[in-house]
């Protein structure tokens, strides 16, 4: 079955997932027992995992081969404040600083830290237009799954891979299965697409899609802007997925076009053309299926420290007996951590941070959902709320909407952008033993600071947390 | 990287199970921003005491063992997916590893590290761990065109696996980025018939 598919010139007689024409497009050549080597149209590269991939091409003596299809920016070290200033923690310091010195050596195209297109890259790729349908594009970053959003492959890979595509632009890669998860029916008033995503990754566990790459399909994925499908495919890899993606269409398109490097004029007419004919075709097989229905879907929250421990808002912590034999001891591990009892709800229960960002929710339409809620109410006094922009473009339009007076008038503060507390390497870290409502992407252990306890949610129940100082279902305030 | 094909070295025995890629490179040295380096902290905290000064009896500090073999206990390289602790073993110097079984990530990240990671049975194993105890000084020799490894003191001999693609690369002394440079008119013939944006 896989041979007849290789080439995509057969996709005329046989239908085709859209994840297998983008690849068959891009398959330079199959090794012998070996590999497939993949072509890449972008490579985007943060400080924290390309330092060695540029030390190793200094050694082999090589140029970047594509410098224009590489893009690079700092975002995982950089402060939220006083971005203006030299960074003070020096490891932090010296990673962005030798991604400085590389891209400039190297010619890639680079946002530093406070350039108006610095932000984080996986909120920076498609607001520029950079992430575009049909593309493959990869990043040492295991959320590059947010791009296929626009309807292309795109996935995580290490930092030998990062040096092979900037020697070459290839990459050699397996081919992964396909899954289809559709999401049919309409999605309830209040409920986002993070709550979309954490549902089906419950639902689906951590590793339930281990192994594929995911095409989110039906009529509730459909309806979402493209600001929501960037947040459901970022979510990919949180239960195992290679990638996720949503075929292009009318949204992406309406998204794309005047963005400042998607194609212009008759560039754009030819794209397009080629564009519609992404979508995966009638009949066309994928290993597994998997169909939800919308309107099961409340809005969430995680109780634990994996992803996959999430429920709907006013659900009750799952009992232990209804957790496998073999997964006890960690489920009752991870319970103590978050100070949680089987049985809890989680509503009512006083929390002590509000983080809104990250590449998972830091994007404007996030901003005005979380402003929107908080409008003519006051936040919660002894919540400490940071509310950080994916990207400077997204600070830029929160206050041309003038969100950020909204924001203001109900104690909030705007900070600087980047991938800030979702994995606290700069100086935002949430204090052993408090609760943090978070939009971001990774509730582990430490993640946002030694001790941290995380709770994912999406825009909403994090602006509903905010004011009421305590898990709240937003929904009776809307 | 360096090509290999027939290698007769001395080896250095570790005789423990399940060495995870903490052990072979701490993480407190992820923090890096070159590859160098690696090979002095292989090993690190079995190999030096808290004040930095060698633990004489780690095997690594024992000069009546040396060589480009090291030979591991069952389940080697297991943990984290971090090409770090191949970075370790390959700048240390070693060529090979020998155990009876390998962590699948740890063992592609070090053939795309020059070092050729050999899969033995647990008897092979084990008399190898015996010999080089009575005598350091015995050689293993490993043939990779014919897919062998040879206990030269007993003259045990076993066949490995390897895929062709990964064998070729090591008889050529090619890694992944070579083999990809070496297809540079492919790419770029693939690039004119590419759909651009
Ligand atoms: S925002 Fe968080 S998940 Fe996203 S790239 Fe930054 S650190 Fe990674």
């Amino acid at each position: 079955m896989e041979n007849n598919r290789q080439n995509g010139k057969v996709g005329q007689q046989q239908p085709l997932t859209l994840f297998e024409k983008i690849w068959n497009a891009h398959v330079v050549t199959e090794v012998p027992d070996g590999p497939t080597q993949l072509y890449i149209d972008r490579m985007y590269c943060h400080e924290v995992t390309s330092p060695q991939a540029f030390a190793g091409l200094r050694t082999r003596g090589l140029k970047v081969f594509r410098p224009a299809q590489i893009t690079c920016m700092p975002d995982h070290n950089i402060p939220t404040l006083d971005q203006d200033k030299p960074i003070r923690d020096e490891i932090s310091r010296n990673q962005v600083d030798t991604l400085d010195r590389n891209a400039k050596e190297y010619g890639v195209n680079y946002y530093p830290m406070g350039h108006p297109k610095n932000g984080i890259i996986h909120v920076v790729g498609p607001e520029n237009g950079l992430s575009l349908p049909g593309m493959t594009m990869v990043c040492g970053d295991s959320h590059t799954s947010t791009h296929g959003a626009v309807g292309a492959v795109a996935f995580g890979i290490g930092t030998s891979e990062v040096e092979m595509v900037l020697a070459t632009q290839c990459i050699f890669q397996s081919k992964p299965k396909t899954m289809r998860i559709s999401v049919n029916g309409r999605l309830g008033k209040g409920v986002t697409a993070k709550d979309m995503a954490l549902y089906i990754i419950s639902k689906m566990t951590t590793g339930g899609a281990t192994g594929y790459f995911v095409e989110y399909a039906g009529s509730a994925v459909r309806a979402l802007s493209m600001e929501g499908r960037l947040t459901l495919c970022n979510l990919s890899i949180e239960m195992g997925a290679r990638g996720g993606m949503v075929a292009p269409d009318e949204t992406t398109f309406a998204y794309l076009k005047g963005r400042e490097y998607a194609p212009k004029g008759d560039a754009w007419e030819k794209a397009l053309a080629y564009w519609q004919t992404l979508p995966t075709d009638e009949g066309a097989v994928f290993d597994k299926e998997i169909v939800f229905d919308a309107a099961d879907i409340e809005p969430m929250v995680t109780y634990g420290t994996n992803p996959g421990m999430g429920m709907g808002i006013d659900g009750h912590i799952p009992a232990l007996e209804s957790v496998d034999v073999a997964g006890r001891i960690s489920y009752q591990k991870s319970l103590d951590y978050m100070g949680f009892q089987p049985g809890e709800q989680l509503v009512g229960k006083k929390i002590d941070y509000v983080f809104l960002g990250s590449c998972t929710n830091g994007r404007i339409e996030d901003f005005r959902l979380f402003a929107n809620y908080v409008k003519g109410k006051r936040k919660a006094d002894h919540v400490v709320a940071w509310l950080v922009p994916g990207s400077w473009a997204v600070d830029r339009q929160i206050r041309e909407e003038g969100l950020d007076k909204i924001l203001l008038d109900a104690g909030f503060e705007l900070r600087q952008p980047g991938c800030s507390a979702c994995l606290a390497m700069n100086d935002d870290k949430v204090p052993a033993g408090k609760y943090a409502v978070s939009t971001s992407n990774r509730n582990f252990e430490g993640r946002q600071g030694p001790g941290a306890r995380t709770i994912l949610a999406g825009p909403l129940v994090a602006a509903a947390a905010a004011i009421a100082g305590k898990i709240t279902d937003p929904r009776t305030n809307i | 990287m360096e090509k290999l094909n027939i290698l007769q070295s001395t080896c250095i025995p570790l005789p423990l199970e399940n060495v995870d890629t903490d052990q072979i490179i701490p993480a407190r040295f992820l923090k890096a921003t070159s590859k160098e380096g690696f090979g002095d902290n292989l090993f690190r905290d079995w190999r030096y005491d808290k004040q930095g000064n060698p633990n004489p009896d780690f095997v690594l500090n024992n000069p009546i063992y040396k060589g480009q073999i090291l030979v591991a206990g069952k389940n080697f390289g297991s943990g984290s997916s971090r090409e770090h602790a191949a970075w370790a073993i390959a700048g240390y110097g070693f060529r090979v590893v020998v155990s009876s079984f390998f962590a699948d990530i740890f063992k592609n990240n070090a053939m795309n590290n020059g070092v050729l990671p050999v899969v033995v049975s647990d008897d092979f194993l084990a008399e190898v761990f015996a010999a080089v105890k009575q005598n350091p000084a015995m050689t293993l020799t490993v043939n990779l065109e014919k897919q062998t490894i040879t206990n030269d003191l007993t003259g045990r001999e076993e066949t490995f696996a390897i895929n062709s693609y990964k064998k070729e690369c090591f008889l050529n002394g090619f890694d992944d980025i070579d083999y990809l440079l070496s297809k540079k008119g492919k790419i770029e013939e693939y690039e004119q018939s590419r759909i651009r944006f």
